[in-house]
């Protein structure tokens, strides 16, 4: 890997709130041609931190920079960034091409080169031909699509995304996460991405900041993350986690790093509650003393198991968190 | 045919809810048309006497009447030049207090909210007194300005709500989103958020104008007859003369800006708009 640039660096950087909410000492480096994604429960402080890098809150004390130059000072306006809202992003009053074409005017660009520009950018977004409508005639999709496109257009050294997909339908939310790594392949633009949806922040991030009450609980890939969680909050927050209580440590384990097998083989002795299949693998639950643990296992072992046998877990790849730490 | 307009009939015909309904509709008709029919008619009657149901001849000898009376064509020119006037100042003075309830969270924004409504809430001709006291003082009886700023307290609360309430419907990441394309606030709020909120904003300004139009009370009392608006010149026409037919025509020449301006905004009068301004947040 080659040296990489620093775009977006957040110092020590705080955010209160009158009502003492907010987001404390935040420390985040963000690379050129990176996807960073701020993932948490909601309220957590991860729009806060976006909208303060947007120039729409200000910062209580810190700093933010953008190659190397603060930018606290600055109104959203001045700001090398470009914000996609998660919903009304567009001006009802103006068509699409007048939408995409608002911020271009204000730079002063030649009405030639708008065009031709806003032509390419829609067909890059997927909607060409759509220059005469008007936002209401648009599905909610085709608004975000639109959205993204004006403030690509806008050339920004930082996209923001504040949940941009989260208003819309599952399968077309999928659609447009693909189709945003496409897209930020081939520009290489540097985006922040904010997100409630796991799921979403696995599959779109280079790299995921997991944040809980205005903290930074992680930073890591998202394998990184999934795999050694520096949290109970992190391990409980992404993907399917059990948590063992024994001896006064919490061991977080994963059902598919689970190996069921014949009493007195494994690791923990229990018994077979549940018995679910879920398509092409089965979910076994199984009683350990007080706890109830999750295992993945594959159809053709579920199928010499029945509810209440006597079975033995090996554990596979696991966390342990002193139960005091949290 | 005629046989069905026997009540009776109709009665059974139409089925008893549908009857009762048709009554009333008539009735309504009758008192609110009624008069009004009656108004275009003498408007047109160039002689007219009691006890006749239409008038004796027909004609325009009023409306000529009236067109030729310098004095009552001047006090045309003057509503319209205080109603426009009253509706541009208006909006400079209410749009901006009008954007800061929507927007901004400040103490006492509720009490400010509600001193527009105070202007309406007392008897009028006892708030008209006690501003002459005070306009004696400052000069500004009979003058322009004087009857203006009466015309501006009518049409303030109207003027504040309906545009707040639009303001608030503009969502704030519209703004936003103009401020993260590069427009600087003021920018933001001509080309964006009042936009948005020009339905409200027109029919407000629409109200402010019609009632400036209408208005004789305060203008009467605080003009002390130098500035004679239609209906102060109307006041003095029905109490001068004994031809019910000026009354009739100025009467006309009233309703129309009226009807106009509402035929024009049709889309936007309704009572949504009217209501979604008295909501209180």
């Amino acid at each position: 890997m080659s040296e990489k640039k620093i775009m977006l660096e957040l110092k020590d950087m705080t955010k209160k709130y009158p009502n003492g909410d907010g987001v404390e000492h935040i420390g985040l480096q963000v690379n050129e041609g990176e996807i960073v994604t701020l993932l948490g429960p909601s309220g957590c402080g991860k729009s806060t931190i976006l909208r303060t890098v947007g120039g729409f809150l200000d910062v209580t004390s810190g700093d933010i920079e953008i190659n190397g130059r603060s930018i606290i000072h600055l109104p959203p306006e001045k700001r090398p960034t470009a914000m996609v809202f998660q919903s009304y992003n567009l001006w009802p009053h103006m068509n699409v091409y007048e939408n995409l074409a608002y911020g271009l005017k204000l730079r002063k660009m030649p009405a030639e080169e708008q065009k031709t520009r806003i032509t390419e950018m829609l067909d890059m977004v997927g909607i060409p031909g759509m220059e005469k409508k008007f936002p209401s005639q648009l599905s909610g999709g085709q608004q975000q699509r639109v959205a993204i496109a004006r403030s690509l257009l806008l050339k920004p050294e930082l996209l923001l995304l504040d949940e941009p997909f989260s208003a819309l339908d599952a399968k077309i939310r999928h659609q447009m996460r693909e189709e945003l790594k496409k897209i930020q392949q081939n520009l290489g633009i540097t985006v922040l991405f904010v997100t409630h949806d796991q799921e979403e922040a696995m599959a779109i991030s280079h790299r995921i900041v997991v944040m809980n009450k205005g903290k930074i609980d992680q930073i890591g890939s998202p394998a990184d993350i999934y795999d050694n969680p520096g949290t109970l909050h992190v391990a409980s927050f992404i993907g399917e986690m059990n948590f063992i209580e024994s001896e006064g440590k919490t061991i977080a384990i994963r059902p598919e790093d689970i190996t069921v097998l014949p009493e007195g083989q494994g690791d923990l002795e229990g018994e077979v509650r549940t018995i679910m299949l879920l398509g092409h693998y089965v979910v076994l639950t199984v009683q350990q003393e007080e706890n109830v643990i999750k295992c993945n296992i594959d159809r053709a072992q579920s199928e010499t198991l029945q509810v209440g046998d006597r079975v033995s877990l090996k554990l596979g790849k696991h966390t342990v968190f002193d139960r005091a730490q949290e | 045919m005629f046989k069905m307009l026997n009540p009776k009939r109709f009665y059974h015909a139409v089925g008893k809810h549908k009857f009762w309904e048709f009554i009333i509709l008539a009735v309504f008709i009758l008192f609110f048309y009624g008069p009004l029919c009656n108004m275009i008619m003498l408007a047109f009657a160039d002689k007219y006497e009691v006890p006749n149901v239409l008038p004796q001849v027909w004609g325009i000898k009023w409306w000529q009447y009236i067109f030729q009376q310098k004095s009552l064509v001047t006090s045309m020119i003057q509503s319209f030049i205080i109603a426009i006037i009253t509706s541009l100042l208006s909006m400079v003075i209410c749009i901006p207090a009008a954007y800061s309830i929507a927007r901004f969270k400040y103490p006492a924004r509720k009490v400010f909210m509600f001193s527009f409504l105070l202007t309406n809430a007392f008897p009028k001709l006892g708030i008209y007194t006690s501003i002459a006291v005070l306009f004696y003082k400052y000069g500004l009886m009979g003058t322009y300005p004087g009857v203006i700023i009466i015309h501006l307290i009518n049409s303030m609360m109207f003027m504040v709500w309906l545009p707040a309430s639009a303001f608030r419907s503009v969502h704030r990441q519209q703004e936003e989103a103009a401020r993260d394309v590069g427009a600087g606030p003021i920018r933001t709020f001509f080309k964006v958020t009042m936009p948005m909120a020009m339905p409200g904003i027109s029919v407000a300004t629409l109200y402010t104008f019609l009632a400036s139009m209408e208005e004789a009370q305060g203008t009467m009392l605080v003009g002390m007859g130098r500035i004679q608006t239609m209906p102060v010149a109307m006041y003095g026409i029905i109490l001068d003369s004994s031809a019910v037919q000026i009354g009739a025509v100025f009467a006309i020449l009233l309703i129309l800006p009226s009807v106009v301006m509402i035929f024009v905004m049709r889309k936007y009068i309704g009572p949504e708009a009217i209501a979604g301004g008295f909501k209180m947040k």
